[in-house]
């Protein structure tokens, strides 16, 4: 046990039905820290996402400071300083862009704060300030991506989990959302990064975990991952 | 007397009630893809409790003006609906949140039953007549006439939508509930709580219905335990008309239904008179001589109308028509 873990999930288990998805895993996050979680589709990687948000019913004891998050309802996690970005982005396609960054920070009764946040956003992200008042549904993958991302920031989060914010972009869009994902954990926030494309995430993150059929397998820095064969073979392609 | 100005202004009236109704059910769906069949069941027991306060403050003898006497039902029917919304939600569909989505159906089904039925426990099978507390003055408006009440009610309505709209679009907990509706695990994470959200739904829908049973009982004179059938019904009609879950929908759904049913109304004894058509003006030559008439359907098959267009949506437009993709949800 890590005694500065943010976050620690001991014998994580999830199952649809009579199948296990995640097999009983344990992985911790310090505070500070990029990691991320690589393996191949239906590894396991956005079912051990939705437990740690509460979104599904799992098995496990889940860490998060002093709280156990595995005792408090999905709605209670954001006031607790986590946040996901879902996969497939989960915006509100119908909401404008603005009030899905207001959603962001739902919780948040600091007006002036919020003010300052969305200005913040908005220089980060400029794409989205000229989409401010368009539906959010209207915008490109690549556009909805960082707006996800951006509504989660809007919450103030220590710790944002991002499942697979890849998905689905063009090569120049994914360098452009990793560029802002490198500018957001730069700002403090600790990140938890679940990606199939394991270079780029590698190339990303200090430490990874390597996750295969609910298992995690391998679990070392991101620079030794890169260099083991296994890794090499099944996930670079090389 | 102009027919159809005439029609359209009871249209509009009757229109703008199913709107408000359509409302209720519209909002609950849009969250939780519930059809709350016992909405109609709340807004008849507003009517109800409203004529009830209205005739004991009458039989008081209190020398309240009309208008006070009105504002006293109201304020009692809302929150009594408001707490029977609540409790539906609470007691009846929270604990099915996850079950098949046949079984919370059913149970809807029930509670309109177990209301109806409550209903005629508490103020028995005869109709209750609204008490003459006002004269209703009427306005000639291009050669129709429009009343009192049915000023009264449009404009109720109007104001009712308009606040509806700014507090969905405008306010915090508005922008939670469109933003429920499109993924409550999601809004969950922004730190919305599920449960408040569909309570609330419930909640505003029924005192909105609560407004429209006492406009409706107004209107017509009567209230019966009955009543929240056929009237919730059309307005579920309403709401498939504009397309369930969409809000403004409901709104344009009401007011059109409101008007294909007065339009109806008012012209289909004209259509359906046998003696226009030579075929049977030969064969009923005699009644047609005698009455001038022979009237197939008369104005009493108006109810007709609702669910005829109910299943015209169903088979051309299911969506409805400011709907959008109904096949996406499971
Ligand atoms: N809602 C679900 N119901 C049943 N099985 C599911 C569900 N979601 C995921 N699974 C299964 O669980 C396994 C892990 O899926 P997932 O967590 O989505 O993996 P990954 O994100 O790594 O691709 C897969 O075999 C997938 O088919
Ligand atoms: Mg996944």
């Amino acid at each position: 046990m890590l005694a500065t873990a943010l976050l620690e999930a001991l014998n994580l288990e999830v199952h649809y039905g009579g199948i296990a998805a995640v097999k009983g895993i344990s992985f911790a996050v310090e505070e500070g820290e990029l990691v991320c979680l690589i393996g191949a589709n239906g590894a396991g990687k956005t079912s051990t996402l939705k437990a740690l948000a509460r979104m599904i019913p799992a098995q496990g004891e889940i860490h998060y400071r002093n709280a156990r998050l595995d005792r408090l309802p999905s709605h209670d996690l954001i006031r607790h300083g986590l946040a996901l970005v879902p996969e497939g982005r989960g915006i509100f396609a119908r909401l404008t862009v603005t009030e899905n960054l207001a959603m962001g920070a739902y919780h948040r009764n600091d007006k002036a704060e919020i003010a300052l946040d969305l200005q913040h956003i908005y220089e980060m992200l400029p794409r989205l300030k000229e989409r401010a008042a368009q539906v959010a549904g209207t915008l490109s993958g690549g556009e909805q991506q960082m707006l996800a991302i951006g509504r989660a920031l809007m919450g103030r989060p220590q710790l944002l989990l991002l499942d697979e914010p890849s998905m689905g972009l063009a090569p120049l869009m994914v360098e452009k959302v990793f560029e802002v994902i490198r500018t957001v954990a730069a700002q403090g926030v600790t990140i938890f990064l679940v990606e199939q494309n394991a270079r780029l995430a590698l190339q990303t993150c200090s430490r990874g975990y390597v996750m295969e059929s609910g298992l995690i397998t391998l679990a070392d820095s991101a620079a030794n991952l890169l260099a083991d064969p296994r890794v090499r073979t099944a996930y670079l392609g090389e | 007397m102009d027919i159809f100005l005439q029609q359209i202004i009871n249209g509009l009236t009757t229109g703008s009630v199913y709107a408000i109704v359509a409302l209720g059910y519209t909002m609950v769906y849009g969250v939780i893809q519930l059809i709350n069949f016992a909405h109609g069941e709340v807004v008849m027991i507003g009517a109800m409790v409203a004529f009830t306060v209205i005739t004991a403050l009458v039989g008081a003898g209190l020398p309240l003006p009309p208008i006070v006497l009105v504002f006293a039902g109201v304020l009692t029917a809302v929150p009594v609906c408001m707490a029977i919304g609540y409790l539906l939600e609470r007691v009846a569909y929270r604990p099915l949140r996850h079950a098949p989505r046949l079984a919370p159906l059913i149970t809807a089904i029930g509670m309109s039953i177990i209301l109806q039925h409550l209903a005629l426990l508490i103020w028995g099978r005869d109709p209750r007549a609204f008490p003459q507390i006002m004269e209703v003055t009427s306005f000639n408006l291009g050669g129709a006439a429009i009343s009192s009440v049915q000023i009264v009610i449009i404009l109720l309505s109007v104001v009712m939508m308009g606040v509806l709209t700014w507090f969905v679009y405008r306010t915090r907990f508005g922008i939670a509930i469109r933003a429920s509706a499109e993924d409550v695990r999601v809004a969950a994470l922004m730190g919305v709580d599920a449960n408040r959200v569909i309570a609330a739904t419930f909640i505003i829908g029924a005192a909105m219905g609560a407004v429209a049973g006492v406009m409706y009982g107004t209107y017509y004179g009567i209230a019966h335990y009955t009543m929240g059938f056929t009237l919730g019904l059309k307005a579920f009609s309403a709401a498939v008309l504009g397309g369930i879950g969409n809000l403004a929908g409901a709104m344009l759904g009401g007011i059109l239904l409101g008007l294909v049913e007065a339009l109806g109304a008012g012209y289909i004894g004209d259509l359906t008179d046998l003696c226009q058509w030579p075929v049977f003006g030969g064969l009923l030559a005699e009644r047609c001589e005698a009455d001038g008439h022979v009237i197939l359907l008369g104005s009493n098959y108006q109810d007709v109308f609702a669910f005829l267009v109910l299943i015209l949506v169903l088979v051309f437009r299911p969506s409805g028509l400011l709907g959008e993709r109904v096949a996406e949800r499971a």
